[in-house]
């Protein structure tokens, strides 16, 4: 653990690199640049208010502001899966690299969640811009208290899983290319299973499937980032002690995995 | 006594060579039904053992496939050896397939700081050597051009200049010296030979006697993942021209 520290530590300009590349090349070559990350959100979430507002968006009681509802819920999702996703691809991407030079390979997946986080913060202002222009021009339920400034302890969580999920998708994709499909297919699914655009309480569901939906460590990340934003209230301590376990947990068996198969990579890539 | 520079210390791989290569979930579970998961064990160094002191340079000969650039892979640390250890003593800076780090769509500029970042050096550190690489590698009008337009030849010089700039304990070549043109050839010679005055420990693969003899001190010979000789760099090289004359004439 220590050596591994250590190493992490002697290594830290590649990873500052890595993230620094990601981030630039990722609007070098659009012309809208960096707006894409404001743009992006922005429309899915038009979209969705078009698509779904009136099925789900009535119940101001429990939604407060149904836009805001869903781009919260969005942009934490989307957070998860480009960064799994990059992270899971970083290992064969990199093939080039790792067959010639010695590089800790954990720095690769590493690199790539934290670049998705930077992405991400970046596209955190049109959320911004959102609570800004519902409290200032509009009557909105919505109420800002001092509690949006614990915001950052889901997202802490969430970059923790992230990196755990990572770690894990990294390992698998080396031996298995195919499991790019299906995470694809996963996403998907997990794009309806995670409370985006409607609200598990409000659901009437019976307690089984209820539960399920609620197992999902994405549930309660994106609840506790609604408390703070949306609610304006103190989070249900419950989701706390279940996501910062399940993202711990994760770190942990990504870690012991990559750990134990690192060696062979080289040979499949 | 100093402490070598490089120690391999009775070093086997072992290669699991599938007739053909599994990478997807979906053929792993037709052929683990179809019990068709064949492992064939193929052994690509058998317990080498060689210590190289400080200064020292070693020239590593031997045909295709006796398993040198799986060695140079060993001793880069890339390659774990399945028996055995490797021990480094310093940075180690291998030019083997020059600009291999290189991110294509990433300017020459740029790819300079993430190359040196991947040898393990910070932003400053090749901030002070950047116009040294520059300068050396002769791509002024093109070091705002991404990589991706660079000729294979302007890559390499790029490569070269970076892994040779940052000061290396010790140098892994691996036929890189014959890269560019006449002129670059010439200059990245005599770079590497001012980097011998200076004490370098240089792990040299090569076919080429010529070179061996001229550049290198000590050498092994290779031979189906065995050492089968060592010795003076000119002893070796003689055992080596023997034995592909040998073959030649036999046939």
């Amino acid at each position: 653990m220590k050596g591994m520290l250590k190493n992490l530590y002697k290594y830290r300009f590649l990873l500052q690199e890595i993230v620094r590349k990601n981030v630039k090349l990722q609007y070098r070559n659009s012309v809208l640049g960096i707006f894409w990350t404001f743009l992006q959100p922005l429309m899915t979430t038009i979209v969705l208010v078009l698509v779904f507002g009136n099925i789900f968006g009535r119940n101001l009681g429990a939604l407060v502001n149904y836009p805001i509802y869903l781009l919260c819920g969005r942009l934490l999702y989307e957070f998860f899966t480009q960064s799994t996703k990059r992270a899971m691809r970083s290992i064969t991407l990199s093939a080039s690299v790792i067959k010639k030079v010695y590089v800790p390979k954990y720095i690769y997946p590493l690199s790539n969640v934290m670049s998705s986080f930077v992405t991400f913060a970046i596209s955190l202002l049109v959320l911004v811009a959102f609570l800004a222009y519902y409290l200032i021009f509009t009557d909105t339920l919505l109420r800002l208290t001092p509690y949006i400034l614990l915001v950052f302890v889901p997202l802490i969580i969430l970059l923790i899983l992230c990196i755990g999920i990572g770690l894990i998708l990294s390992t698998l994709e080396v031996f298995f290319r195919d499991i790019e499909y299906l995470y694809d297919v996963f996403c998907m699914l997990l794009f309806y299973l995670t409370p985006i655009f409607y609200s598990v309480e409000t659901l009437k569901l019976s307690k089984p499937i209820a539960m399920a939906l609620m197992a999902n460590p994405l549930y309660s990340i994106v609840s506790m980032f609604r408390s703070c934003v949306l609610y304006g209230e103190m989070w249900n301590w419950n989701w706390f002690y279940y996501s910062l376990g399940f993202a711990v947990l994760s770190v942990v068996v990504g870690s012991l995995l990559f750990w134990r198969k690192q060696d062979k990579f080289i040979l499949h890539i | 006594m100093e402490k070598p520079a490089v120690k391999v210390d009775n070093v086997s791989v072992m290669f699991n060579l599938n007739k053909e290569q599994i990478d997807n979930i979906k053929e792993y579970f037709i052929k683990l039904l179809k019990r068709q998961l064949h492992f064939n064990e193929f052994w690509a160094l058998q317990e080498v053992s060689f210590t190289i002191e400080k200064g020292e340079r070693l020239g590593v000969l031997g045909l295709n496939g006796a398993g040198k650039s799986t060695l140079l892979k060993v001793v880069a640390g890339v390659l774990k050896p399945s028996m055995g250890t490797v021990m480094v003593d310093g940075v180690i800076a291998p030019l083997l397939e020059l600009g291999a780090g290189f991110d294509q769509n990433y300017s020459g500029k740029e790819n300079i700081f993430l190359y040196g970042a991947t040898m393990g050096y910070s932003r400053k550190y090749i901030q002070e050597k950047y116009d040294e690489i520059l300068d050396f590698s002769e791509l002024h009008d093109f070091i705002d051009v991404p990589v991706k337009n660079y000729s294979s030849g302007m890559r390499a010089r790029l490569g070269f200049s970076i892994a040779t700039a940052v000061n290396p304990e010790v140098l892994i070549v691996d036929e890189v010296l014959s890269v560019g043109d006449a002129k670059f050839r010439k200059k990245s010679e005599a770079k590497i030979v001012s980097m011998f005055e200076k004490g370098i420990t240089v792990l040299f693969v090569s076919h080429n006697t010529d070179q061996v003899r001229r550049l290198c001190n000590k050498a092994i010979l290779l031979d189906k993942g065995k050492v089968i000789a060592s010795g003076t760099a000119n002893e070796v090289c003689d055992i080596y021209d023997e034995k592909v004359n040998g073959r030649n004439k036999s046939n």
